[in-house]
């Protein structure tokens, strides 16, 4: 039979390609639909934490740094909580990571503050002596793109109905992630939340930075960070 | 025609060969900055606080995987398609206008990707998804020069004298599909600047599933990648080239029957043992622990047949360098398939998850026995394309006895610093409490650090030695009128 098959190469892909298929099919089909459910209190990413975001990726943090707390008593003692499918039914991507070169971040917002953060990224072994963490003074200097932004914003609630302007349950009440009615909107709104984190903070320059209405690659990864809870 | 001996026609396998040494060394390279970057942080501001953002240990480490992986290990591939192809189906590149121009253009749209590849990561635009990094528009291109690739699969195959396809056809059949459908669904993604009618980058995208679907549809592509990158074409290599080179045939037939149609099957399963103990359901992380296990049967299956290929000629792995990087390449593959199914084993995944004993094992592979065989077979290609003698073998063995140091050097550094870091993280004191605090696991693994910095200095090295070994005989005057006679698969 093989031997027959061999000298039919459309056959022979083709059965390949079936019997690679199968397992895919089998394996992810069935969950999709409830994988993408949230857990009460799951809200989407407000402007400046989506910015925050879009940097930890640019610098990928990920490659050091996991979100994803497994249900073992050390890591619960460690990071809090085990994570639950539901919280991350708004993460696009997601950003489980692979390798814990340093400590997993999913519920960092707990347990560290924004005047860490900055003294962290400033100089990483000031805060945490023998880390292996390298600095990133760039993000004080760099500022983020909040054009990319509310387009992914419009993007993921037209697409994907990732609730916007709408009330999200959480334990005691709701609340409700305001996204900007335009882009200039965006930017005022970013800019105010820009100032309620640059207000912690020490650096001259950024506080000048948002100041003058700009927002400091690090103002918007603070607040990411800091919604990680 | 029918009475002479073909003329193959290598053009494409020799610009191939050329990309395989350069991004290996890039690669390569770039690695072994990485390792110390981690040993000794000051490396990451080397260039100066100015350029830190570009030589930053988080910039360069995708540039590093994606080198290696799409850089040096595709090229070869490439290259040893263009070479491969033509022999084993008996008919020249050189007889189809159309195949020729479809090479050609499949090599040029392939070095624009990678110049886009490396632009885009340094500038930090990324999806941030493990070997699939890219944004759309260099996805988009990637696409197009996998469909050239399979063009000129299928190319050949439909005006092949050969009517019986050999064995390694069978694999680079299964590596185009397999990369196909992988890449395809895992990169789906909504570029935003369209579907916000044109504001922010135009590069943008957010990806078509969230959260644990995300991270589901990402290891099945990227542990699967591997498959059908690191595994598949590289036993199509070895099912050529050894019995090529110690002119033995392959050992059983049967066995390379069973062996490939149980890896088609099997190895996708396997992808969710990535994700054990994270939120994706418990039965898929169990059917991905399990069929990570039954994934030896297959896997050695194809090492046990090629490693008995050279029965009753052992004194072959003595006498031949090239033979060597065959032989501990097929050993490599065993000890490496062997090693994944008992990380893959719940019990043993919650201590090596995370930790640096995954990296050890991704390098054992990819170190000993991708690289090991690629090198193998561009040793094999080059007095073929070129028609020259290989310019020196003592080289060759000293290269040999350098990079096995090197892999020994690597994996048994990140085996002790991965399990070390694991029971670390765990260890409670005898209130409960933790042991360690996360820095403590952090500092006690710098020894192994610098270690493996090592080992991967050593391979970097001899890959260099390997490069000017190939160069000299490209560039040899003496000119080899007769091709090298060897027994060989199919008589090609």
């Amino acid at each position: 039979m093989f031997h027959w098959l061999e000298k039919h190469p459309f056959l022979f892909s083709v059965g390949v390609f079936v019997v690679i298929a199968f397992a895919g099919l089998i394996e992810i089909v069935p969950n999709f639909a409830q994988a993408s459910r949230p857990v009460v209190g799951t809200a989407p990413y407000s402007t400046l934490e989506l910015a925050g975001r879009h940097v930890y990726i640019k610098n990928s943090c990920n490659a050091c740094h996991s979100q994803l707390i497994r249900p073992f008593k050390a890591e619960t003692d460690r990071y809090g909580h085990y994570s639950l499918s539901g919280e991350y039914a708004y993460d696009r991507p997601f950003l489980w990571g692979s390798k814990r070169t340093g400590p997993d971040l999913m519920r960092v917002g707990n347990y560290r503050t924004t005047d860490w953060h900055e003294h962290h990224m400033k100089n990483p072994e000031e805060v945490v002596p023998k880390s292996i963490m390298p600095a990133y003074p760039w993000m004080f200097e760099n500022t983020v793109d909040i054009d990319t932004v509310y387009a992914e914003q419009l993007t993921v609630s037209k697409v994907f109905s990732v609730p916007y302007n709408k009330a999200v349950p959480t334990k005691d009440g709701s609340v409700t992630v305001k996204m900007g009615k335009d882009l200039e909107d965006a930017k005022a709104m970013a800019l105010e939340e820009a100032k309620i984190v640059a207000a912690d903070m020490k650096d001259p320059r950024v506080k000048a930075a948002v100041e003058a209405g700009e927002i400091p690659e690090i103002v918007a990864l603070i607040a990411y960070l800091n919604s990680l809870k | 025609m029918e009475n002479r001996p073909l003329e193959y026609d290598y053009t494409v396998a020799k610009m191939f060969m050329l990309t395989t040494v350069l991004l290996g060394f890039v690669g390569m390279l770039i690695g072994v900055i990485l390792a110390f970057e981690l040993a000794f942080p000051s490396i990451n501001t080397i260039l100066g606080s100015g350029l830190a953002e570009y030589t930053n240990f988080s910039r360069l480490r995708p540039l590093h995987t994606d080198a290696v992986i799409f850089g040096f290990t595709l090229s070869g591939i490439f290259a040893t398609w263009y070479y491969v192809g033509q022999r084993v189906l008996k008919v020249s590149m050189g007889e189809s206008k159309f195949l020729m121009a479809i090479g050609k253009l499949h090599f040029w749209l392939y070095l624009l990707v990678v110049v886009a590849v490396v632009v885009s990561l340094f500038a930090g635009v990324t999806t941030s998804k493990e070997y699939a990094e890219f944004e759309w528009p260099i996805d988009i291109a990637v696409v197009v020069v996998w469909v050239l690739f399979g063009m000129s699969i299928f190319g050949l195959i439909g005006i092949r004298r050969e009517k019986s396809l050999y064995i390694s056809i069978w694999y680079y059949i299964a590596t185009f599909l397999g990369i196909a459908m992988l890449y395809l669904f895992n990169n789906m993604e909504v570029p935003t600047y369209f579907a916000s009618g044109g504001i922010g980058a135009w590069y943008h995208s957010v990806s078509m599933y969230a959260g644990t679907n995300d991270a589901l549809v990402q290891w099945w592509y990227g542990h699967n990648a591997v498959a059908f990158g690191f595994t598949v074409p590289i036993v199509a290599m070895i099912y050529y080239f050894l019995p090529k080179e110690s002119g033995q045939a392959v050992y059983s037939y049967k066995l390379s029957l069973l062996s490939f149609w149980g890896l088609m099957f099997v190895y996708l399963w396997a992808g969710g043992h990535h994700l054990l103990y994270s939120t994706v359901p418990d039965w898929m992380q169990t059917m991905g622990s399990i069929f990570s296990v039954v994934l030896i049967l297959p896997s050695w299956g194809s090492a046990i047949n090629m490693l008995l290929t050279m029965k009753g000629e052992w004194q072959q792995v003595a006498a031949s360098p090239l033979i060597k990087f065959m032989v501990l390449g097929s050993t490599f593959y065993m000890f490496s398939t062997l090693e994944g199914p008992i990380q893959a084993i719940k019990s043993v995944n919650a201590i090596a998850h995370f930790t640096d004993w995954i990296v050890g094992h991704v390098h054992d592979g990819v170190l000993g026995w991708v690289g090991f065989m690629i090198m193998a077979a561009l040793y094999h290609m080059a007095p073929r394309v070129f028609k020259r003698e290989i310019y020196s073998k003592k080289l060759m063995a000293a290269q040999f006895w350098i990079q096995t140091l090197g892999v020994v050097l690597y994996f048994t550094s990140m085996w002790i610093a991965g399990i070390t870091q694991g029971m670390m993280w765990r260890a409670h004191d005898q209130f409960g409490n933790l042991a360690y605090s996360f820095i403590d696991t952090v500092t006690v693994l710098h020894p192994y650090y610098t270690i493996r910095g090592v080992g991967g200095l050593l391979y970097l090295i001899g890959f260099v030695m390997f490069a000017y070994n190939i160069y000299k005989t490209m560039s040899a005057r003496q000119v080899e009128e007769t091709e090298l006679k060897n027994a060989s698969p199919m008589g090609a």
